[in-house]
């Protein structure tokens, strides 16, 4: 049970699991799933259909979090993505054709992508300061889209387009199916390569691994370029949702709501060990407030409030010292600060391994 | 000039759970003099300047400033009582102008708050006590950090302070910028001033100072007027040795230099940075441990970064077996086979969340790229095979590095470098702050390392380690190579006497 308790995941699940279960206290029918025309329908099934915006977007964060630095541009990029494919489809001649989907799709991605290169290149090249650096394009990002739909909202109308985020493979949606895949390929990626104690290393301790022969430019260029390319992928999704590119409000505040749930998840904003489960969980639990908001019919005016007070005690639930205080233990630690004088460690510590024997190293 | 004592601190002591750092220390510093505190890394110099500016509260001793007896809080009660203190890292706002940054927290106020007009025209008055006719509206970032470095006194001059500590301040300035630095001082000490003055060069010591206090290993070394100590004693007092007739042994030691035949693995020539150290020849031949002896600021660690390519250098060529090699950055020194433990384990050496395993295999890793990641038998069978070969301990791999003594995290960075198969190994101060018989055990490593045909580049404030474990050394002393010796003819006092010999080398 103790391990239990220790374990990374477990407040952020515990809070989930809270939060399903208020729903289904107010109203039996949130953990209902039916069954239409061989797909699953249900709330449950729209958490996990709508939270794949924020769980591209929120990945790609958290990779960026990792090395120490923070993405803001991503709303902003992901109303570029949507507002450059649904103009290449709506121009074109043929909007229902796969092959003009996949095109406009590609060219999107393409550009986002190149959108954060530019993020990596002022960070990792230029050596800007994170927040300011993806500052620029998360001003810059929806004047640009604007300018590409001409200030209109473009809409089009394709079906293979709409299947994006509506359609359901298997009697599941198929935006699950590309949440799921994002995950995985990631999770592939940092942690079957040494990507992902890379990363860790840079964001710990930069010059360390500097000095040690990482390529830390190379990384940290990156991951911007990664965090682009997922949030012109969640553009796709939210643009295929509405069937419309509206530069003004597609993912308004979603770079906020991805922060907190890679923090939610347990990755420190100070940057080093992330946890991929972590982000997919504080994912889940924000998209379920939000449809916990809409569930108990939380008057507008209060859904912000709401939103913050939960927030709160998820974080407050994970921080060790908030704990302590809660329970009543608390720790005194000596004020000075600790000498940093190799007298200090050479005279505190006595040598315990001097029996040990030694073997010749050759290299 | 009055002998009226301005500062007295008697018995000092200061405890860190498990270490006394300051042990029974007086300090006592009189009007209009410069006093020198010297020591060596860890003699307690930064601890005392500390217990003096109120930031560590002292566990015994008493502290009398102007005759009356003080007990201070904090930093604002030493700061009342007189005492101003310009730290090493210029420690103002580089967004403000001089004179918001002269003037901070004693601007004059007027009717409609603060004076702006009165509290530059102020702050004009203090700079221009310290001949500095800059105009207080400029912006502080504007002016080079010797200016700043004036501004930082200036600013410690609005409060009337009778004692200014200065910790380090010339370690980032050139010569004419130390000039202008020491009128400044001279000007302030003639008024009556008493200055503390911290530095790890001697001939600004010997320049500037009246009297020096030298501490070591947290203990008084004792109180000299600076007149009647030569550089050798100081420096002999400093590293603890009895001084013996050391200068002729050392002029008939120096510049013996082993003969070698062949080419060198490293070959250094004319190899340095302006600000950072002055033209370096070097030879490292295969097979061979090179020792760096110097005091603390001495260059040495600027030597082992330059040919790292930690940081670049700006005149000079590197030679690795024999070819010319161009060390711009880590990396490109790595796939020369060339590895470098630097001296700041913390900072700069391991990574502190990470485990003992990835931080063993960060450098195999980092060399071969993320897209060809080891797995994780191979990685086991590495980091075993080390943690077994070293004598690591925890022997749990996937222990966090941060949890590991000083001792055993050294190990595992030295594990870091060898998994890698470096030709030429640079440490710098590997045994720096461990245990008597981890630093034993890596002496002895060492010196294996050297006998499988390792060329090892070895800087150690501790000399007696040096001449143990040298062939050659390389003696430096204010950011320059000034002899190079054989370590077999050697002893540590021809070392001490050769960094302290009077006079520049260069």
């Amino acid at each position: 049970m103790k391990r239990l308790v220790r374990n990374r995941l477990f407040w952020p699940v515990l809070a989930l699991l809270l939060l399903i279960a208020l729903n289904t206290a107010s109203r039996p029918s949130f953990l209902s799933i039916t069954v239409h025309d061989g797909a699953l329908y249900g709330s449950l099934i729209d958490v996990l259909r709508n939270s794949a915006q924020l769980m591209l977007v929120s990945i790609g964060m958290m990779l960026v979090i990792a090395t120490r630095g923070i993405d803001l541009s991503v709303g902003a990029l992901l109303s570029v993505s949507g507002a450059v494919t649904l103009t290449y489809i709506a121009g074109s001649s043929d909007p229902s054709s796969i092959g003009t989907v996949l095109t406009g799709i590609t060219i999107g991605l393409v550009v986002t992508l190149v959108l954060g290169l530019w993020n990596g290149f002022l960070v990792a090249a230029i050596g800007m300061q994170p927040i300011i650096a993806t500052l620029v394009l998360m001003l810059a990002g929806r004047g640009i889209a604007m300018l590409i739909t001409q200030g209109q909202i473009t809409t089009i109308r394709s079906t293979p387009y709409q299947f994006i985020a509506t359609g359901h493979l298997l009697g599941l949606p198929f935006a699950l199916y590309i949440s799921v895949a994002v995950v995985l390929v990631v999770a592939l990626l940092v942690r079957r390569t040494a990507l992902g104690m890379l990363i860790e290393a840079v964001g710990i301790n930069p010059e360390a691994s500097r000095l040690a022969g990482v390529r830390s430019r190379g990384i940290i260029w990156g991951v911007y370029a990664v965090s682009g390319l997922l949030a012109g992928g969640a553009g796709i999704l939210y643009s295929s949702n509405i069937m419309a590119a509206d530069a003004n409000n597609a993912g308004l505040n979603i770079e906020l709501d991805a922060i907190l749930a890679v923090v939610i998840g347990g990755t420190s904003l100070m940057g080093g060990k992330f946890s991929i489960s972590g982000t997919v969980v504080g994912v889940l639990i924000l998209q379920t407030l939000t449809a916990t908001i809409t569930f108990l019919a939380i008057p507008p005016a209060v859904t912000p409030v709401f939103k913050a007070v939960v927030v709160i005690i998820v974080c407050l639930l994970q921080s060790p010292k908030a704990r302590s205080l809660l329970t009543g233990r608390r720790q005194r630690r000596r004020s000075p600060g600790r000498p940093r004088h190799p007298v200090a460690s050479a005279q505190a510590s006595v040598p315990t391994s001097e029996a040990t024997g030694e073997t010749v190293v050759t290299r | 000039m009055t002998e009226t004592v301005v500062a007295e601190l008697r018995g000092i002591t200061v405890e860190f759970p498990g270490v006394k750092a300051l042990d029974d220390v007086d300090l006592v510093l009189r009007r209009g003099e410069v006093h020198a505190l010297m020591g060596e890394n860890g003699a307690g110099k930064s601890t005392l300047i500390k217990a003096l500016t109120g930031v560590y509260p002292i566990d015994a001793g008493t502290i009398t400033v102007t005759g009356s007896l003080r007990h201070f809080g904090g930093t604002d009660d030493a700061q009342e009582a007189g005492i101003a203190t310009v730290y090493q890292e210029v420690n103002l706002c580089a967004n403000l102008t001089v004179g918001e940054n002269v003037m901070l927290g004693h601007e004059v106020h007027g009717a409609l708050g603060i004076d702006w007009k009165a509290t530059h025209a102020h702050a004009r008055d203090v700079l221009a006590r310290l001949d500095l006719g800059i105009d207080p509206r400029s912006m502080l970032s504007s002016h080079s950090i010797a200016v700043q470095q004036l501004v930082a006194i200036g600013r410690a001059m609005v409060i009337d302070s009778t004692v200014l500590v200065l910790d380090e301040p010339t370690s980032s300035l050139d010569r004419d910028e130390v000039e202008q630095l020491f009128a400044v001082m001279r000007g302030l000490r003639d008024d009556g001033v008493s200055i503390l003055f911290v530095s790890h060069f001697l001939d600004q010591i010997y320049e500037i100072c009246d009297r020096v206090t030298v501490l070591r290993n947290g203990h008084l070394e004792g109180e000299y007027a600076i007149s009647d100590l030569p550089q050798v004693e100081l420096v002999a007092k400093m590293l603890g040795r009895e001084l013996a007739l050391l200068d002729s042994i050392a002029e008939r030691s120096a510049d013996v230099a082993v003969r070698h035949t062949g080419t060198p693995a490293l070959q250094a020539l004319a190899v340095g940075r302006k600000g950072m150290i002055e033209p370096v020849d070097l030879e490292l031949y295969s097979g061979e441990v090179v020792g760096v002896a110097g005091l603390l600021g001495s260059g040495r660690t600027e030597l082992a970064r330059l040919l790292y390519g930690a940081d670049r250098a700006d005149t000079g060529q590197i030679r690795v077996n024999g070819s010319d090699a161009r060390l711009s950055n880590p990396r490109s020194a790595a796939s020369q086979r060339i590895a470098f433990s630097s001296e700041d384990r913390r900072k700069e050496g391991i990574v502190g969340d990470l485990t003992v395993r990835e931080n063993l295999i960060l450098g195999l890793q980092a060399k071969r790229g993320w897209m060809r990641p080891m797995n994780r038998i191979q990685q086991d069978k590495i980091v075993a095979e080390y943690i077994q070969a070293l004598g690591i301990r925890p022997t749990d791999p996937e222990t966090p590095i941060s949890n590991l003594s000083g001792g055993n995290q050294q190990k595992v960075l030295l594990a870091r470098w060898l998994a890698t198969a470096p030709q030429i190994l640079i440490l710098d101060e590997p045994t720096r702050g461990i245990d008597v018989g981890a630093k034993a055990e890596i002496q002895k490593l060492i010196t294996q390392l050297a006998d499988d045909g390792m060329a090892v580049l070895f800087i150690s404030s501790e000399l007696e380690e040096v001449v143990r474990l040298s062939q050659r050394i390389c003696v430096m002393r204010d950011r320059a190579k000034i002899a190079e010796v054989s370590g077999e003819s050697v002893d540590v006092d021809d070392l001490v006497s050769l960094i302290a010999r009077e006079g520049k080398a260069s």
